[in-house]
């Protein structure tokens, strides 16, 4: 099971290890990271569940759909190039260690 | 005397109670009652994700099960509230307990409507609300190949087009004149009515039913072959329990703006809950996670002593086939609309007008414009007509 480690807002850390096939959001929101709300689940439609990823592991993520694109843009912090939806990115053995960043706000 | 609140309902609701309170600070204790077994988990992606294959149980779950002992959740789940004593501040549950509270939050959501012939319930139809009803529908449909569905809104068509994806030959039966009538206009309603036909689905509409039997449906119009019948017609919300107690009930639980029942310590949120909406200028109930969410943060600001009234702007999504819809505000006595994009092509946007105010937006395949408009619409603000129009006008530049 890949190992994630979320790095809240205020700083702490949180490791977390997921089943393959969970998503980043899912990660988070079930083992009560804070910042992540993640108000729709998942279904791409609430831009709620905004990440930052660590520059090394940004090549190694699935390509961001459009409707990806589309959605982060309305996200409420600021969007940097390391931005994703949680709730869009799977994990895989090869984002084993990969660590994520919340926003100050969703 | 320490607040202690017990929630009843484990839906989106009463989860969010769960985690407001605690990311609130409160360190009372906190007592929530679930009927159902399953460790509690999110409804959409039931007609979605969970029946497409996509989604798993686990995937659905709205916390993982040490969220509830780590932040100190008594968690009671297949347990049901039978009764609230009111006066004295107690609930009684199916296992015979009976569990104290100084704050009560109804999150009891509501039950599907069932089909009633001449009085006695149409047999051998299956309703989606609950992880085990998609269960057994799974299995159904795995080995059915003639579904009819029943009921053309949100849930009926999420499940039309799931079963077209696949393969199933599918008839969805409707009484009004067109698709998801009740809270969309024409110009959308064409729109998925086309795609589900290109999708090889059968919609019938103005249909009328008169007979159900084991080969299928006899309606007005003709015969359809069935091997399952779904059926998605409304649902009635579930207030029996706060009826029994004499808690003020006129379609689900009446609340005021702070989501209190009229008894001031009992609170009602979510599908259960009737209250005025400010967006919709009247008494509604709304079934959506936006409102159940939302109402849940009312009402625990308001058991912590900083009041808020509710006051957020209604949204809703449905997903079919390549789809999305999202909707914000409630399009209801719209005097007119302007199109962003074009219609005919699967990606625009519909903003209905009330008296040259923005009421409404509903977006097809366009996301940004979605998340553009509950700004605009929560803050009031009406673009014009030509910035709308235009493509390259980005409408964020109005707020
Ligand atoms: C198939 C399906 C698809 C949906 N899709 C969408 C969508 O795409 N977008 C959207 O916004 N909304 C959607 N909804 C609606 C959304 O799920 C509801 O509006 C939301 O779940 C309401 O939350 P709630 O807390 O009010 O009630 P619920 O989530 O329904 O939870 C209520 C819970 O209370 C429990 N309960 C009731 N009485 C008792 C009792 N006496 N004792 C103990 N427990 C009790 C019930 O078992 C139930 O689990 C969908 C609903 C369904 C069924
Ligand atoms: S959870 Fe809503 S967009 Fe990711």
């Amino acid at each position: 099971m890949p190992t994630i480690t979320y790095i809240q807002n205020d700083g702490t850390a949180h490791q977390v290890s997921l089943p393959m096939g969970a998503t980043i959001m899912e990660g988070a929101v079930q083992n009560d990271v804070k910042g992540i709300v993640a108000e729709c689940g998942g279904s791409c439609m609430c831009a709620t569940c905004h990440v930052y990823i660590d520059e090394q592991f940004l090549d190694l993520l699935p390509e961001m759909e459009e409707e990806e694109a589309e959605m982060l843009e309305g996200a409420s912090a600021e969007i940097k190039p390391n931005s994703r939806l949680g709730c869009q990115v799977r994990v895989s053995p090869k984002l084993d260690g990969i660590i994520v960043r919340i926003p100050e706000k969703q | 005397m320490s607040k202690k609140v017990v929630i009843i309902g484990a839906g989106h609701g009463g989860i969010q109670v769960v985690a407001s309170l605690r990311e609130e600070g409160f360190d009372g204790e906190i007592v929530l009652i679930a009927s159902e077994k399953e460790m509690p988990y999110q409804k959409p992606p039931l007609s979605k994700g969970f029946l497409q294959g996509k989604q798993s149980e686990e995937a659905i779950l709205f916390r993982a099960a040490t969220y509830y002992e780590n932040n100190n959740i008594h968690l009671r789940l297949g347990e049901e509230v039978q009764q609230i004593k009111v006066s004295e501040k107690r609930v009684v549950t199916s296992s015979g307990e009976t569990i104290s509270f100084s704050h009560l939050i109804l999150a009891t959501g509501a039950n599907n409507r069932k089909l009633v012939f001449n009085g006695t319930e149409a047999p051998n139809i299956l309703y989606l609300r609950t992880l085990n009803d998609a269960q057994v529908i799974a299995q159904r449909l795995e080995s059915s190949q003639h579904i009819a569905i029943i009921g053309g809104g949100f849930i009926g068509l999420e499940l039309a087009a799931l079963a077209a994806e696949k393969g199933k030959q599918v008839t969805v039966i409707e009484a009004q004149t067109r698709l998801m009538e009740r809270v969309l206009p024409a110009v959308i309603s064409t729109t998925f009515q086309q795609t589900h036909e290109h999708n090889g689905v059968r919609i019938c509409l103005n249909s009328h039913i008169e007979q159900i039997s084991n080969e299928g449906i006899q309606t007005k119009e003709g015969f359809i072959q069935a091997d399952l019948i779904l059926a998605g017609i409304g649902v009635i919300p579930a207030s029996s329990l706060a009826q029994e107690a004499g808690i003020v009930c006129e379609n689900g639980v009446v609340v005021n703006e702070f989501q209190q029942t009229s008894v001031p310590y009992i609170y009602a949120i979510g599908d259960c809950a009737n209250h005025y909406n400010v967006f919709a200028g009247k008494n509604i109930r709304l079934e959506s996670v936006q409102n159940a969410v939302d109402q849940a943060k009312v009402a625990v600001n308001h058991i912590l002593e900083q009041p808020q009234a509710y006051r957020a702007v209604p949204w809703f999504w449905t997903n079919q086939y390549h789809l999305k819809l999202q909707m914000v505000g409630i399009s209801a006595g719209f005097d007119e609309y302007v199109l962003r994009g074009e219609i005919g092509s699967d990606k625009f946007s519909v903003y209905y007008f009330k008296n040259k105010q923005l009421i409404a937006v509903d977006s097809l395949n366009r996301a940004a414009d979605h998340l553009n408009a509950r700004k605009l619409i929560t803050a009031g603000i009406s673009p014009t007509k030509t910035q709308i129009e235009d493509l390259a006008f980005n409408l964020n530049d109005c707020l």
